[in-house]
């Protein structure tokens, strides 16, 4: 009763996808570097996260197989992010709404 | 014996969970850092100016093409080619040593600057800059160990290769340790924008 | 080892005996057999359990009397805290899952072993060597550690005590739990047998499942949290550290993320244990399988969600303090559904009182009364007048040693035949049950009184009002000892000259009872077709 396939059904990506995605993060890196040579205040981190979860997308997608996974290992995935989410939202309650005594 | 019959998926899995909780250990960091961030915006910035760009990003460069060596002599394994599956990891056991060298530098220079934990220089600085610091020695340090640890298990994994026991038909441990190298990657993809762009 | 005396039965050989030649501790120490690793776990963990034990009694007859010396004063603040740490980390974490969870729940899928069985003899190193240095943390050094098992910050970085290589013995021993998690989580979903459907599973594997993922997900916040106590001591961050811009409040963030979780890791197998039994002895299916699995789920997420209420008074934000005292009042949900489901379980069932029922009764006595003072701390406003007093003490005691103990003591006395193939004397058992329950309710519920009176947790003094409930308290922990030396001697007895039990002595439905007591080494001789659930009974023999 396994939910993953235990025999091994290999997917092999070419070298020239993995090409591919190797240029796009590159091209990724640089757009976030100019990026934040323009001042946008927040929007700054902001853009400066979004690169860098598609960058992270990529590499989990196609570096690491995920895009060929069973749906189930995505879903974990998700939910182990969720939960790391979860933990740093709710301390945000705390450290966001706190009254500070500014020196 | 279980070894008899090899649970493939079942490996990737356990390694996937684990991957999790390397997320999470380096969770509790980007916890400290976000929270430190809403309370110290200004002094982050002041302070990440003083990180060279340059080298972060010649880092980040060198960890993707490391990651996609790391794929590749991956491919390279799954076509039965070994000879060039050990090159493409020789290759990223290079751009890992790379990195370390390149990290060793950028420390170097902080330090020769005073900047180190704990240091007077720092604790003359502005409290927002000083924990600024300690979280970029923090997590670029463990990191770094993350780093230092890939290098040791691809190296592993090139003697498994060379002798055999991972081949074209059983290679889960080499799929497994590039996940590992990846996940480093992944983690470094966050970092460099954090220490060294939000100026 | 005297557990290899035990004479093989009928072939298959037991797991217990080895062959003629492999024999010796070796044949265990390195055994990748999820039953000896078990069983190696559980004579870890009650070992440890008898120290912690040892140090309750010491600090109890410290705090006998007001102006008691006994101890020193830095010596009481080393005592409380080796026992925290020693009960917490190396006895409670690891109690169920580590030993009956990895002795049962291949048994329970019908697996030959977990998915990993070498990392999971490598769990087992880990937590040993966590043992080990928690002990050098004790005797070397400038002295035990004296922070509390909390290592709150900025005192865990400040004291000149051995705290440095405590909280690498944690470290450890957090890794060693991670382990045992990713490795129960990967058995679970890829070794079931045939048949072995999600809602076939037993009560029991769901709650190691829900366990487990907390244990992955949440315990390496810990692994970070102590390491940056270290890196904070020896590398001198200051993160932490107030005077140098850290926020000591987000300390405790981190350290209750996890160590609110670690509730539930300890409490769900001890749940799982209960639900497993309680149908056995009432001669009934479980009712209301759904709503107990589904609700093991949901405490372990929803119990992520609560760490801040350890923080009601800590000066965080009041909006923290709203969300996080909602959230707590959530929780209490899906264990308010587990102990309706386990009485109507027993609602007009043929029960039969055996010693391992007695022990689920007692689980949901203390339990109950544990899980309902929580609320009280709960409610942010109530919290107010009990945070840090003998209230807490109280309440986690019978949230944790009521709960988790004797949910425990339950699985060792249902699953002692399986694993010995002997039985121990039921009457003694019974006997043991009623002299711990007893003990623990003069032991702990004083403290209840004492804390709504006043007295703060992990005083060494106390003025003349207090005397009488802490007298009390003592006494109370005199007998809970006796109860405890009488249950451990009666099975003891019964590993040594119990009477052969035979397979099924419960007439229980889960699977491993199909097989010889104790098991044999690698299982089932063929991988089981699933065909009912584990509740689906056999007509009762006692009644034809």
């Amino acid at each position: 009763m396994a939910e993953l396939d235990k025999r091994h059904a290999p997917h092999i990506l070419s070298d020239r996808l993995l090409a591919t995605v190797w240029a796009t993060l590159v091209c990724l890196t640089a757009i976030t570097i100019a990026v934040a040579r323009i001042d946008l205040g927040f929007y700054n981190i902001l853009a400066a996260l979004s690169i860098a979860t598609t960058k992270a997308l990529l590499v989990i997608f196609f570096f690491m197989h995920m895009k060929y996974e069973h749906a189930l290992l995505k879903w974990l995935l998700f939910l182990a992010c969720v939960v790391l989410a979860i933990f740093i939202g709710l301390t945000f309650f705390d450290v966001a709404f706190r009254l500070q005594v500014r020196s | 014996m279980i070894e008899a019959h090899k649970d493939y998926a079942g490996a990737k899995l356990g390694m996937w969970l684990f991957l999790f909780t390397e997320v999470v250990l380096f969770g509790g960091l980007f916890l400290l850092y976000s929270a430190y961030l809403h309370r110290y915006h200004l002094d982050f910035h002041h302070a990440a100016r003083n990180l060279d760009t340059f080298l972060g990003g010649a880092n980040t460069i060198i960890l993707i093409t490391s990651s996609f060596f790391m794929a590749m002599s991956i491919t390279a394994l799954q076509l039965g080619r070994r000879g060039r599956c050990l090159g493409l990891l020789a290759l990223t056991v290079l751009m890992a040593l790379g990195f370390l060298a390149n990290k060793a530098i950028e420390w170097w220079a902080k330090f020769e600057h005073g900047i180190f934990p704990g240091s007077e220089h720092l604790r003359a600085l502005p409290q927002g800059e000083e924990i600024f610091y300690s979280l970029y020695f923090a997590m670029t340090g463990l990191h770094g160990i993350h780093v230092l640890l890939g290098v040791g298990i691809l190296s592993f994994v090139m003697i498994l290769v060379r002798r055999g026991r991972v081949r074209q038909e059983d290679f889960v441990i080499l799929e497994n340790s590039g996940l590992y190298w990846h996940l480093v990657d992944l983690i470094w993809i966050f970092l460099f924008p954090l220490f060294y762009l939000i100026t | 080892m005297s557990l290899t005396g035990i004479k093989a039965g009928a072939s298959p050989r037991g797991f217990l005996s080895s062959p003629q030649d492999a024999g010796g501790l070796r044949s265990w120490i390195f055994s990748t057999d999820h039953k000896r690793i078990g069983l190696l776990y559980l004579a870890c963990i009650l070992t440890l359990f008898a120290a912690g034990v040892a140090l309750g009694l010491i600090m109890r007859l410290k705090l006998i009397t007001p102006g008691n010396d006994l101890l020193a004063p830095q010596t009481y603040n080393a005592v409380f805290t080796v026992h925290g740490v020693i009960m917490i980390f190396l006895v409670v974490i690891p109690s169920i899952p580590a030993s009956f969870g990895n002795i049962l729940l291949p048994l329970h899928i019908g697996a030959e072993d977990v998915s990993f069985p070498r990392l999971n003899l490598f769990s087992w190193w880990l937590y040993l060597t966590g043992a080990v240095v928690a002990l050098v943390s004790i005797f070397t050094g400038s002295g035990a550690p004296d922070t509390g098992w909390t290592f709150y910050v900025p005192f865990s970085e400040r004291t000149t005590t051995n705290v440095s290589v405590a909280v690498m013995a944690v470290f450890i021993l957090g890794f060693s739990s991670i382990l045992t998690g990713l490795n129960f989580i990967t058995t679970i979903h890829q070794l079931r047998a045939p048949g072995m459907t999600w809602r076939r599973l037993s009560l029991f594997v769901w709650s190691l499942y829900a366990t487990a993922w907390v244990q992955v997900l949440a315990t390496p916040i810990l692994g970070i949290t102590v390491l940056l106590v270290f890196a904070e001591r020896v590398l001198n961050l200051g993160l932490f550290d107030p005077g140098r811009g850290g926020d000591p409040l987000l300390y405790q963030h981190l350290f209750w993320i996890y160590s609110h979780p670690a509730v539930y890791i300890m409490i769900l197998p001890a749940m799982g244990v209960i639900s497993d039994i309680i149908p056995v002895f009432a001669r009934k299916r479980i009712f209301g399988y759904n709503m107990i699995a589904f609700s093991s789920l949901t405490i372990a997420s929803v119990g992520s969600l609560v760490w801040a209420h350890h923080m009601f008074t800590s000066g965080m934000s009041d909006l923290a303090v709203l969300v996080f005292s909602f959230l707590t009042f959530i929780v209490a949900v899906p264990s308010a559904i587990k102990i309706f489901n386990w009485l109507s379980t027993l609602y007009k069932g043929s029960i039969i009182v055996e010693p391992p029922l007695l022990f689920t009764l007692g689980f949901i006595w203390m339990f109950s009364v544990g899980g309902l003072t929580g609320l009280i701390q709960g409610a942010a406003g109530a919290d107010i007048h009990v945070h840090d007093t003998y209230f807490i003490v109280a309440h986690f005691h019978y949230v944790i040693f009521g709960g988790t103990g004797l949910g425990m003591f339950a699985a060792m006395h249902f699953w002692f035949p399986k694993i010995f193939g002997r039985m121990y004397n039921r009457r003694t058992a019974a006997a043991a049950f009623w002299i711990i329950l007893l003990g623990m309710n003069v032991l702990y519920f004083p403290m209840f009184i004492l804390g709504l009176m006043g007295m703060p947790r992990r005083y060494y003094d106390y003025p003349a009002q207090f005397a009488q409930g802490q007298l009390i308290s003592t006494v109370g922990s005199w007998i809970l000892a006796m109860g405890l030396a009488l249950m451990f001697y009666n099975l003891y007895a019964g590993v040594r000259r119990g009477a052969a039990a035979g397979p099924n002595p419960w007439g229980a439905a889960t699977l491993e009872w199909t097989l010889p007591s104790p098991p044999p080494s690698g299982n089932f001789a063929e991988i089981p077709e699933v065909e009912k659930g584990p509740y689906d009974f056999a007509p009762d023999p006692r009644h034809d």
